[in-house]
């Protein structure tokens, strides 16, 4: 920060009153410096990226790399597919597809099964034993695994319905079964989150057990489990690749068929920046509700 | 006033009550007769609270029986839901609904569980908030109100299902010194209108000047009742003599 240039666009700063003595003083000024810290920081950050880049560009085998992973040509054409060769970015669609449906029908099914095993009583023994079952195996067996049995499994049963569904169908299943295990448990310590003083309260103005859930237990408890919940759909956005082993030609797969045919790898850079543009956004909006979350309840600390 | 009598608003006949080994409740009889305000004074653990939250039925009973309004509510086959909507409980942490705005917390017992139209509940909520002063808190969420202000609203939510009897646990012992006369001023309001109470404190001045009658408990039992200035100026058990001396030295009287 000695050059001339940067001196200059600090001069505001400087002009600004007295530098801060104490540390909390400093600490409320950082804001008045920010331009200043952005400064700073975007110059690291560059001249960080320029040593990186010159690196990369010295390193021995650089230029294959860059050939079999980052030709322009191979982008381009894994983008927009050949006469030969799927689109990537047209079967990442069928990804997105599979997700939208997945989670819809996890967050119910999840919800379904959360809820069975917080029913209290005796005689709903069964189906409490039954729902922790469920999450048992669901999370115990590999996603893949259950992915062979449903879509290799059922059509060879040779039932009616069930046997003739398309293999995106079966793959969907088998996301669901598996992924609604995992989320069944994170429902359920939201549930056990809510205090027993609230249902102590809905129970005390004659709501039955099942308004008292609907109307005061459930409500909070999602609110709360939504950044957990949300953790696990990014990790569903990813699996989505895998209903690929029925078959079914999503990003991942066209990506594999291009590469295959060209022995060229850009079509999975291609496939792997779709998803992580897919997963970013709700990564950083699980960011945000979590730290929203934190200042809501550092602020309920306060009052 | 025996606890024979069946115009009693709330009776309890030989009622015990165990958690494990600990006997909280040890056979307390007595009756509560409508418009009566009682209160319960006793050392934390004496089973005040126990005892309310069992006429509640919010905790179960070992033997005995609880009627209220001559009903046995203890009975076997008796539907819990319609007797909690007689009976309006008031906790000492408010338990008010977190996720709810001060209305819907009032309006969501009369809706769902006396089937009453949202208008009539809407009606009803708007006079006792116009009537609590808590008129302006209508659209606030809990969090943002006062301790005082949130006990005065959950004791609104439980008036607003028109119990024929108020239960209070110790619903001033979470309050700040400086917010408790506001809480006490809506209990003394609702005595003067003819409310059944029953409540458990720690407050002896409140407690001396709102009670008809007073309970001491004392290890589960009643050491002594009475008129609270009888209670209060010449107890004759040594266990409520000893009691309140420490709260007289405890500079609580």
């Amino acid at each position: 920060m000695s050059t001339g240039e940067s001196g200059r666009d600090r001069d505001p700063g400087v002009l600004e009153p007295g530098t801060p003595a104490t540390p909390q003083a400093a600490g409320r000024g950082s804001r008045l410096f920010g331009g200043r810290a952005v400064l700073i920081s975007t110059t690291s950050t560059i001249v960080f990226l320029v040593v990186i880049a010159v690196i990369v560009a010295l390193a021995p085998g650089s230029s294959i790399v860059g050939e079999r992973f980052f030709s322009g040509f191979h982008l381009r054409q894994a983008i927009f597919g050949t006469p030969g060769t799927p689109s990537v970015v047209g079967a990442f669609f069928l990804n997105v597809r599979i997700f939208m449906i997945a989670e819809v029908l996890i967050l119910a099914l999840a919800l379904v099964v959360a809820v069975v095993r917080s029913i209290p009583g005796p005689a709903f023994f069964p189906l409490r034993a039954l729902a922790v079952a469920y999450t048992d195996l669901g999370r115990g067996v590999p996603l893949i695994l259950v992915l062979y049995m449903i879509g290799f499994g059922v059509p060879g049963l040779g039932l009616q319905f069930f046997s003739s569904r398309s293999d995106v169908t079966y793959g969907i299943v088998a996301l669901v079964l598996v992924y609604s295990a995992y989320v069944t448990e994170v429902y359920r310590a939201g549930i056990d989150s809510v205090h027993d003083s609230q249902v102590a309260a809905a129970r005390a103005l004659g709501l039955s057990r099942y308004k008292t859930m609907r109307f005061v237990v459930l409500p909070q408890a999602i609110r709360r489990v939504i950044p957990p919940l949300l953790n696990d759909f990014i990790g569903l956005q990813k699996d989505t690749a895998l209903v690929s082993v029925l078959g079914s030609v999503e990003a991942a797969r066209a990506a594999q068929i291009y590469g295959a045919s060209q022995f060229n790898y850009a079509s999975y850079v291609v496939a792997a920046v779709l998803f992580i543009a897919m997963t970013i956004p709700l990564a950083r909006f699980t960011d945000h509700l979590i730290e929203r979350d934190r200042r809501r309840r550092h602020v309920g600390a306060v009052t | 006033m025996s606890f024979k009598d069946r115009a009693a608003a709330v009776e309890l006949d030989d009622v015990h009550k165990s958690f494990g080994p600990i006997m909280v409740l040890n056979g307390i009889s007595l009756a509560v007769m409508p418009h009566e305000v009682v209160c319960f004074i006793g050392a934390s653990g004496s089973g005040k609270s126990t005892l309310l939250k069992c006429v509640n039925l919010i905790e179960g009973i070992d033997s005995g029986r609880i009627l209220v309004g001559g009903e046995e509510i203890t009975a076997r086959a008796v539907d819990v839901n319609r007797i909690r909507r007689r009976i309006g409980i008031v906790f000492q942490a408010f338990n008010l609904f977190p996720h709810m705005t001060v209305l819907r917390n009032i309006t969501l017992g009369p809706v769902e569980a006396l089937g009453q139209s949202r208008a009539e509940a809407l009606e009803v909520a708007g006079g006792l908030l116009e009537r609590f002063g808590l008129a302006d808190k209508t659209n606030e969420y809990p969090d943002r109100l006062s301790g005082g202000q949130q006990q005065r609203v959950a004791i609104v939510r439980s008036l607003a299902m028109k119990p024929d009897i108020m239960l209070l646990d110790e619903v001033t012992s979470a309050l700040d010194p400086e917010l408790v006369a506001e809480v006490l001023n809506v209990i003394h309001e609702l005595a003067a209108g003819g409310m059944t109470m029953l409540i458990a404190t720690h407050e002896m001045s409140f407690a001396r000047d709102i009670a008809d009658r007073v309970y001491f408990l004392d290890d589960g039992g009643i050491a002594e009742q009475g008129a609270p200035d009888q209670i209060f100026t010449a107890p004759r058990h040594p266990r409520t003599k000893q009691f309140l001396q420490r709260i007289i030295a405890a500079g609580r009287l």
